[in-house]
């Protein structure tokens, strides 16, 4: 049974947001072009039909598909869905319907977006044409979206060469995924004993181990771990790396040494960065403590203790 | 009821490099895919069942890319399966594909795997900026240093090591046309005085970041009997795998990977790897994972791997070569590392790796891993059929 959510679990939003580039191949890259154009391009298939938009490759014999053809601007709505709520990078702000438009000379159906008044105003069969954005760049959006179209109807797909001077060969695709992360209930403990300059580790009821960060469970027990063990303040670098490479979008100067630390008490290292020690004198075994931070949830870093070092025999199974 | 013995009668790939901008993603699995089908004279009808790999869908932004490749892979009304394991993705893709082969599920299978770097930023995609979480990795390297570290504790290796192997594995990578790196005027002191990014791993002792594409065409016997070149017989596969953290995880010689490979040897009746195995395609992201694996792999006892390379014997000419077609050190389209390492296996026993063929090839150990050596994944392939 799944715990009802608590108020002392933290939650907090997590934005994954990439501008991803896609090589468009031939294929891929002829159809985009044209839309910059106004040329709306297909592919016919080895059994003579036109796919729009086209694909690379034959859906039925898998041969390589290049028989491009030029289709009308104008279609028809083959099905149809209202989005009363347009969100954000979706092609209309206001309230619009996602359509299956099966253009004029084509065989298959394109997915775009109709601007109509309501719902009311949509039926599948209705008589649509493309809108071109006024400034057109060699994208799906060169489409700005289908409008209602009572003209005459375009002819067959006529062949097209494909050929364009200054091809867009390959596109930007900025994509972008909205998370609520929550970190689970000992997590939340730990981060919360954290803030309170103490840390918590949850010893295993079966082996015993004390693990730090603790997840709630023991992975080789596969039992829940409760008891909560504190540990440290002090500990042992273990193993570590001196980073020479500045990480975008990351606040540290280069070099710093980017540490596994076995905090007393605990069965396994965390990760964490030394300072207040030149960074070519950190070695395996050296004694730390954590530094805290103004107003962080974690040790900005950990520097040494002055203890001696520990004797390779004391943690040398912890790597 | 035994299992159907599995054969490797096709094996396709491209050309490695950093950007691959004339082709889609489509148009770059299919020209492994058709390599693998002209290897074995089959066609797409001719094919069963496919069977994909990659790593993280975050690595090209396209969620699910299987569901729009299986136009080019003529996959349409066929069984099509995905698989992802991280970085041993490929050699785990290539397990699923002979198990159905095995169980006589299907008779021919394709399977291939890939990774399209250029389109996206690997760093980026396992560095997802976690709430609540310390900013601190830098890479897979930052991952990976401390526990080259630790080997070089635990075993008192010279420093100089790693720097033998990234050596030693860009000048095989000469011989291979299809590898990314082709470094013609490295030297071992270029190496060695290469700028040091993770220390101790330095700039030439890491992997490049690479688009490309793997296939293979498996079958059974009877597949095996119409193959128009000598097919790679499988005489074992294994998968492991164990959490990426946990306490007593053993970083420098992972239990996961042990026991993966004793249960492949055991398939195989291989007692003595060092004596047995002619050749060794092992996944070497980083240099020093060569003498770690050697390790790990038991082709050398616990802290003596070094020694192995040190002395030469991995080298392509030496007693047992390890990654003669450069390895991931100089070609690594992450999700098809690890099945280039089953194909460059499946290759030396098929005595068709060209320039970097090992004299009398005749048993191979392909091996991948992946995620924080926490996948395993192994086969071993040879020349004459497991049943005689």
């Amino acid at each position: 049974m799944t715990p009802a959510p608590s108020p002392e679990v933290l939650q907090a939003p997590l934005v994954v947001e990439f501008p991803f580039t896609r090589s468009l191949g031939p294929v891929q890259s002829a159809f985009l072009t044209g839309l910059r154009t106004r040329t709306v391009l297909g592919v016919r298939t080895t059994d003579g039909r036109v796919l729009v938009p086209p694909v690379e490759y034959d859906p039925v014999t898998a041969d390589e598909l290049a028989d491009l053809v030029e289709v009308a601007p104008t279609g028809t709505v083959t099905t149809w869905a209202w989005n009363p709520s347009p969100r954000r990078g979706q092609p209309l702000s206001a309230p619009f319907a996602w359509v299956l438009v099966r253009l004029d000379g084509a065989d298959t159906a394109l997915l775009h977006a109709l601007d109509a008044p309501g719902p009311d105003a949509v039926r599948t069969g209705m008589r649509v044409r493309i809108r071109w954005a006024a400034e057109r760049e060699g994208a799906i959006t060169d489409i700005a979206c289908f409008e209602p179209y009572d003209g005459a109807e375009g002819g067959e797909a006529v062949p097209h060469t494909g050929t364009f001077t200054d091809p867009v060969r390959s596109i930007v695709a900025p994509a972008r995924l909205d998370y609520t992360y929550a970190p689970g209930r000992a997590q939340s403990r730990y981060l919360k004993a954290l803030a309170g300059r103490a840390t918590y580790g949850e010893r295993c009821p079966s082996c015993r181990k004390v693990y730090v960060p603790p997840r709630g469970a023991c992975p080789t027990c596969g039992v829940a771990t409760a008891e909560q063990v504190e540990v440290g303040p002090r500990g042992t670098v273990t193993t570590f790396c001196i980073v020479n490479i500045k990480a975008r979008n990351l606040d540290i100067e280069v070099p710093y040494v980017y540490a596994h630390i076995a905090l007393d008490g605990a069965d396994l290292a965390l990760h964490a960065r030394i300072g207040g020690i030149p960074y070519d004198e950190v070695r395996m075994g050296l004694r730390v403590e954590p530094v805290w931070s103004e107003d962080g949830r974690y040790p900005d870093h950990y520097r040494p203790t002055g203890e001696p070092d520990a004797d390779y025999d004391t943690y040398k199974e912890l790597l | 009821m035994t299992k159907e013995p599995v054969a490797v009668v096709g094996i396709g790939q491209t050309k490695h490099t950093a950007a691959r901008r004339d082709v889609s993603i489509a148009g770059l699995v299919r020209e492994a895919a058709v390599r693998a089908l002209e290897d074995a004279q089959l066609t797409w009808s001719d094919i069963d069942a496919v069977v994909i790999g990659k790593a993280p869908d975050f690595f090209e932004g396209v969620m699910m890319p299987e569901l729009y490749l299986a136009d080019a892979l003529g996959a349409v009304g066929k069984p099509m399966l995905r698989v992802h394991t991280a970085g041993s993705v490929g050699g785990s893709t290539a397990l699923v594909a002979a198990g159905l082969v095995a169980a006589r599920v299907h008779r021919t299978v394709l399977t291939l795997a890939f990774e399209k770097q250029s389109e996206s930023n690997a760093m980026w995609g396992l560095s997802l900026p976690i709430p609540f979480q310390q900013p601190l990795l830098a890479g897979a390297g930052g991952f990976f240093a401390p526990h080259v570290r630790a080997y070089m504790r635990r075993t008192g290796a010279p420093p100089g090591i790693g720097a033998l192997v990234a050596y030693k594995d860009r000048r095989n990578a000469l011989r291979n046309p299809y590898a990314h790196l082709h470094e013609h005027d490295l030297t071992l002191d270029q190496v060695r005085s290469s700028p040091m990014l993770w220390d101790p791993i330095r700039y030439s002792e890491t992997c490049p970041s690479s688009d490309g594409a793997c296939a293979m065409v498996l079958t059974d016997r009877a597949g095996a009997d119409r193959a128009p070149y000598p097919p790679a017989w499988m005489h074992g596969g294994a998968m492991r795998s164990e959490p990426t953290l946990f306490a007593g995880k053993d970083f420098v010689s992972p239990r996961a990977g042990r026991d993966c490979a004793a249960d492949v040897y055991r398939q195989a009746g291989i007692t003595d790897p060092r004596r047995e195995i002619d050749a060794v395609e092992m996944y070497v992201p980083f240099s020093w994972y060569e003498p770690m694996w050697l390790e790990n792999l038991g082709f050398a006892d616990e802290g003596a791997g070094w020694k192995l390379t040190e002395s030469g014997v991995t080298e392509l000419d030496g007693e047992l070569p390890v990654n003669p077609s450069g390895g991931v050190l100089s070609t690594n389209p992450i999700g098809a590392s690890g099945m280039l390492r089953f194909a460059e296996a499946a290759l030396q026993v098929r005595g068709r790796a060209g320039e970097h063929q090992v004299d009398g090839a005749r048993k191979a150990l392909g091996h991948a891993y992946g995620g924080g050596s926490q996948f395993f994944s192994m086969w071993v392939v040879a020349d004459t059929s497991p049943a005689g």
